[in-house]
């Protein structure tokens, strides 16, 4: 079936997927040699061509500046993660294995928090936080990314659970386990892999979140990205610390999504509603 | 099941908090925003304790339709729209080319994929950052070209202020009627076509009434401002484009590889015993299965796309008008303007075009019981 026309388009699809990964790679090659330019190498006639030596001071300055905006970031991050992970994971149980008053529309009323553009919603929250006292640090942060992250890992961890069979949860109730007991010794065991789909899930959403951060963030309490966002929009600065933030800001995200892919994936085409 | 009325009771207390906590951040709030768009909240009265705050009515949403100050709004409502459907259709489209060619067994598939979805880990301010080091007038990409020896480049990615595709926007409601005659007449003549002739009639005789409306200048005396006022397509887009389609058609190669993967090899085999070739089996199998995944796509990327803020502010920086959107706009008013009211205006408009989309697929989604 398969003649010398079927090889050589085989050939030629080879070779434009490498020429396609070439050009994905483009914007990385560029932000790697930058970040290791010496202010005074960088030159946008010569931006393509490589430093003839690693300037590494760029990093050593980058995370200097950026330290506590990282530390800020990583707190953050992992609070809120943890924190709506484990919300998510015991609605979820609720609403797909017990029955809810009016859950055919509870639940598309829950969802639809997790597309509304925020704007809609950023100044009464700007006067709530304040009105309550946590306007400004992370605390108040951890508390919006909670709240808002309560409709993706709900949604996530009940279209898990539906996958345990209802049998099971009958047979551990004649056995004697209450709601909390079924949730304990039959739910939490087998909720490894959602955990671990939605915790890769919330933690780049949250650590790439901006809009929040820039609204809600006092300087002191500023995570990563607003951090980056001022140091690039300002005009005196050289590009090479702009891009070893950049670096700085990608690598957490990117090396979960390389080492759990895997779930990465799952978690996005969940993400996506799909059946 | 067997429950006890205890547990049940007890299940709604756990969640209760949760749903407590999701009416009062989503609904209250969305609430809240829509009462101060239609007062006059802002300026001195916002940062006052006690503010004196008048209802004015839809005043707000008017005067950002047709007040003579507003044309920015305008611009970006339209830059939006042009971004929106651009990045929807580039990257539906380089996302189903990847998918393809990495479906077909190729070498050093799970590599290719890598390097396809990483992007999409990116914070959209990483990306902004790079691509606007990318974007450089007199570097990045423009230089390009000198390195096999040609002149450099010299498009103003960001800040060119031409403008394509311009339309009057006075004559708006003249362009909407126009636009729907014609699509209820060519609605009318493909019915007519299947034969389906009261279908036709149904859709094919208002269509004529307008379009025999629109002819004779009827629509001439629809106008949208008192004035007449371009707006376009922004050519400093597609630099925003470029860099929004590089992050996310990586979402998309995963949405469709998975779909093609779920393609039961029988089809494609029955489809070749039918005598149909390579591509005949991936226009007529494969592509129409492939649809549902589509429109799941579309609303995904829709809805970000149409909110689209971090990357813009990250990228041209908040006041560059040429790529300006509403988000960003409601934020300037709001943060930096303290026009309250007028930035609630903004963002309810922009919560009702994400709506548009979001709420016939989440009341699709939910009907059927897919999620």
């Amino acid at each position: 079936m398969y003649g010398r026309s079927a090889r050589v388009s085989r050939w030629f699809l080879q070779a434009l997927l490498v020429l396609l990964a070439v050009v994905y790679l483009i914007p990385v090659y560029l932000t790697v040699i930058t970040s290791l330019k010496a202010p005074a190498d960088i030159n946008l006639m010569t931006a393509w061509v490589p430093p003839s030596r690693p300037y590494w001071e760029s990093y050593v300055t980058a995370v200097k500046n950026f330290a506590p905006s990282l530390k800020n970031s990583i707190i953050l991050s992992v609070s809120a993660t943890l924190l709506s992970a484990a919300l998510g994971s015991i609605n979820g149980y609720v609403l797909c294995k017990w029955d809810f008053p009016g859950a055919r529309f509870v639940l598309p009323l829950v969802v639809f928090g997790m597309f509304i553009p925020y704007q809609s919603i950023l100044v009464p929250l700007f006067q709530f936080m304040r009105g309550i006292g946590l306007y400004g640090g992370l605390p108040g942060l951890v508390l919006v990314h909670v709240v808002y992250g309560l409709p993706i890992t709900t949604l996530l961890f009940r279209s898990f659970y539906a996958e345990i069979p209802d049998e099971l949860l009958g047979a551990a109730f004649i056995d004697g386990a209450d709601f909390f007991g079924i949730y304990r010794w039959l739910i939490l065991p087998l909720s490894g892999p959602p955990f671990l789909v939605v915790a890769i899930w919330q933690f780049t959403q949250i650590w790439n979140e901006f809009l929040f951060a820039v609204t809600l963030a006092r300087p002191a309490s500023q995570p990563i990205t607003v951090a980056l966002a001022n140091l690039a929009g300002g005009q005196a600065v050289s590009w090479n610390l702009p891009m070893a933030g950049s670096v700085l800001a990608a690598l957490p995200t990117v090396v979960v999504y390389v080492l759990l892919g895997r779930y990465f994936i799952r978690g996005l085409l969940a993400g996506a509603l799909k059946g | 099941m067997v429950r006890s009325r205890r547990d049940q009771v007890m299940a709604i207390l756990v969640v209760l908090p949760s749903l407590a906590l999701l009416a009062v951040f989503v609904y209250g709030f969305i609430a809240q925003t829509v009462y101060i768009s239609l007062t006059d909240w802002g300026k001195g009265a916002a940062l006052a304790l006690k503010p004196e705050i008048h209802f004015m009515g839809a005043y707000n949403y008017r005067d950002l339709f047709s007040g003579f100050l507003n044309v920015r709004f305008r611009q970006d409502i339209v830059n939006m729209l042009f971004f929106t459907v651009l990045f929807v259709a580039a990257s539906l489209a380089l996302g189903l080319l990847l998918a393809t060619i990495l479906d077909q067994r190729i070498r050093g598939e799970a590599v290719f994929r890598t390097i396809f979805l990483f992007p999409m880990s990116l914070s959209f301010i990483v990306t902004g950052t790079i691509w606007r080091w990318l974007l450089q007038p007199r570097g990045g990409v423009n230089v390009l070209p000198t390195l096999v020896g040609l002149r450099p480049a010299d498009f103003l990615w960001l800040t060119s202020r031409d403008q394509v595709l311009q339309f009057d926007w006075q004559a708006l409601p003249r362009l909407v009627v126009m636009v729907v005659a014609l699509a209820l007449v060519a609605w009318a003549a493909w019915s007519a076509a299947r034969r389906r002739f009261r279908t036709a009639a149904i859709t094919g005789l208002p269509g004529l009434v307008l379009a025999t409306w629109v002819v004779l200048g009827g629509a001439a005396q629809l106008k949208a401002l008192p004035f007449p006022e371009p707006h376009g397509f922004n050519l400093a887009l597609i630099g925003v484009v470029t860099a929004a389609t590089w992050q996310m058609s990586g979402y998309t190669m995963a949405l469709y590889l998975a779909g093609l993967r779920t393609i039961p090899d029988e089809l494609r085999e029955a489809a070749r015993v039918d005598g149909a070739n390579t591509l005949q089996v991936y226009r007529y199998v494969e592509l129409p299965l492939l649809a549902p995944i589509t429109w799941s796509a579309i609303i995904v990327l829709g809805h970000i796309a149409l909110k689209i803020f971090d990357l813009v502010f990250a990228m041209a920086g908040p006041d560059n008008a040429p790529t300006s959107v509403p988000a960003i706009l409601m934020f300037l008013t709001t943060f930096r303007g303290n026009e309250l009211a007028k930035g609630a205006s903004i963002a309810v408009i922009l919560l009702l075009m994400v709506s548009v989309l979001i709420v016939p697929y989440l009341v699709a989604s939910f009907r059927t019981g897919r999620t």
